[in-house]
């Protein structure tokens, strides 16, 4: 479903994000993307959703080779995914609903049909009750299960969601996760770009792992002190768990 | 592009147009004004082109025959300026010949001729229409058989003919400034809405909104927008008008015209308020196709 190769990214200002990093992702996989801050998560996912450009390197997307996808094309192929922004880019100037609605406006669904999606989406994530609040009035959890509303109302085939856990605690996280893990359960291929490991056990995913714009299958074998700040907001003793199975 | 898309634009834009009412207002005062101008201009024109023609003689054009026509030429050319629809009578050259001897210093000149050298002749009344109407009736009538002569002193036609095209010169340049200035207000109109509105579009195209539908609510408001000002122009231009119309009145009663200044139009109307339409879209469109190149992807 998303395929890169040897796909290297470097900024206007020099810096290399991504260094030659390969991977091959097929419908319907549950992906984690880990690595320390600055590791390249964010510059992963939006290489995927064509929001920044390969410096050198081949990124093939449903079938759709994207360094000769036109300019016109490109709308479309955002359509593919639900995305789900680390700055989560809600807008706070209308009620919750119309944040729903607006990519159901942009694919051009009725309205009628459209209302009736959006508060079944916000029912998946648990905010029906909330649907004429302005996001401002959400709490951080909320605030995130409604980006994750907006993503998912339009039925995507890929949910591409970037750190949707961050500043959260473990109950609102788990929430967050079951609620990737069900679209994963009815065939949604997921991919989250997450610092938080301590969920890796329940759920399973793939893992892979970027450290310094290197991709890597699976999270290291190396030493504790390696992983110790990513989970700085984890539970006490998830990690030593997480290393034990990374290490196993 | 579905029509869910354009309800969906049209709606947008009359909510952001409720929503700034003060704004809009103050945007619409300037393509009012704008457009009241020349409109006010053009109607202007039309008055005067209507009043000359009552104010001034009929332009008659004389058709003088060849003395040797018989009845049944003379005839046809009766029925060929019946065809052209234009009044007309017959001037026997015994009937001028009389007229001639009525004036004044002429009787005894006219007394004196062996026979009468005056040729029959139809004078047709060419009121209401304009010179190059005449112009190509002159022409046609001068080919017909057996008209030996067609006479018509054109030149204050001509004169106001030229006067009134120079006029509606100034008017389609004055529309065209005015024009710009239209499309240049509301591209910065647009311009301030969608700086304001930077998140949105932003947020839209990631999430896979396609160019036009960005800018269709922008197109939608920028040609309400004209039309609202094309409206207010009219209203201007009738109002005016109507405050003029008393006094024009009585000074074409002073010079025995039933001459009445008439406001805009119905056809006027709609012409304005398309206009306004076509320049605010168009204003729109550029506007939204400078922002959108101006931001990356
Ligand atoms: N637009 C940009 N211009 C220049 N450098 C950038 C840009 N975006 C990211 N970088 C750099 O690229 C590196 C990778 O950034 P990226 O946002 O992908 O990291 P990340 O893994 O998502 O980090 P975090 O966990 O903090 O979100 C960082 O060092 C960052 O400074
Ligand atoms: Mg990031």
């Amino acid at each position: 479903m998303i395929t890169f190769a040897n796909v290297t990214k470097r900024y206007p200002t020099g810096f290399e994000a991504l260094r030659d990093v390969s991977l091959d992702i097929q419908a319907g996989e549950f992906v984690f993307v880990t690595g320390h801050s600055g590791a390249g998560k964010t510059t992963l996912v939006k290489l995927m959703a064509a929001i920044e450009r390969p410096t050198s390197g081949g990124i093939i997307v449903n079938g759709q080779n994207l360094s000769a996808l036109r300019a016109s094309a490109l709308p479309f192929l955002r359509r593919n995914f639900g995305l789900v922004f680390q700055d989560q880019k809600l807008l706070f100037d209308r009620p919750v609903l119309a944040n729903v609605l607006l990519p159901l406006e942009i694919a051009g669904t009725p309205p009628r049909e459209a209302k009736k999606r959006a508060l079944a989406a916000l029912d998946k994530v648990g905010l029906l009750d909330r649907e004429k609040a302005l996001p401002i009035a959400l709490s951080g959890g909320e605030q995130q299960r409604l980006a994750i509303a907006r993503a998912v109302v339009n039925r995507p085939a890929i949910l591409l969601a970037d750190e949707p856990t961050a500043n959260l605690d473990a109950a609102s996280a788990g929430q967050i996760l079951s609620i990737f893990n069900s679209f994963n359960q009815v065939g949604v291929t997921v991919i989250l770009a997450t610092h938080d490991l301590q969920w890796v056990d329940k759920l399973r995913p793939r893992v892979l792992w970027l450290a310094k714009g290197k991709l890597h299958e699976g999270l290291p074998a190396q030493s504790p002190v390696e992983l110790a700040p990513l989970n700085a907001l984890a539970v006490p003793g998830a990690s030593d768990t997480l290393i034990e199975e990374a290490t196993r | 592009m579905s029509l869910a898309h354009h309800q969906q634009a049209l709606a947008t834009a009359l909510e952001r147009l409720r929503d700034a009412p003060f704004n809009a207002l103050l945007s619409l005062l300037v393509i009012g004004i704008a457009l009241a101008l020349p409109a006010a201009g053009w109607v202007a024109l039309d008055n005067v082109r209507l009043a000359a023609s009552g104010l001034a003689e009929a332009p008659e054009v004389s058709l003088f025959l060849d003395p040797g026509a018989g009845r049944d030429e003379v005839k046809a050319i009766e029925q060929k300026l019946r065809d052209a629809g234009a009044p007309y009578r017959f001037v026997a050259k015994d009937a001028a010949l009389e007229r001639l001897k009525a004036r004044e210093g002429l009787a005894d000149l006219v007394a004196n001729l062996p026979k009468n050298p005056l040729p029959d002749a139809f004078v047709a009344d060419m009121a209401g229409r304009d010179a190059a109407a005449v112009e190509a009736f002159v022409k046609s009538a001068g080919e017909w058989p057996r008209v030996a002569h067609v006479q018509f002193d054109s030149a204050w036609m001509r004169r106001l003919d030229a006067f009134l095209r120079l006029g509606r010169l100034a008017v389609v340049l004055l529309a065209g400034v005015f024009g710009v200035g239209l499309v240049a207000a509301t591209f910065n109109t647009i311009r301030l809405q969608m700086l304001a509105r930077a998140q949105e579009i932003e947020v839209a195209r990631l999430i896979g909104a396609t160019p036009g539908f960005v800018s269709r609510p922008y197109a939608y408001y920028g040609a309400l927008q004209g039309i609202l000002g094309g409206l207010l122009a009219a209203a201007l231009v009738a109002l005016a008008f109507f405050f003029l119309s008393g006094p024009v009145g009585e000074l074409t009663r002073l010079y025995g015209s039933s001459f009445r200044l008439r406001g805009p139009s119905l056809a006027e109307v709609g012409a304005l308020c398309a206009a306004g339409a076509l320049l605010g879209w168009l204003g729109a469109r550029l506007s939204v196709a400078l922002y959108l190149r101006q931001q990356p992807q």
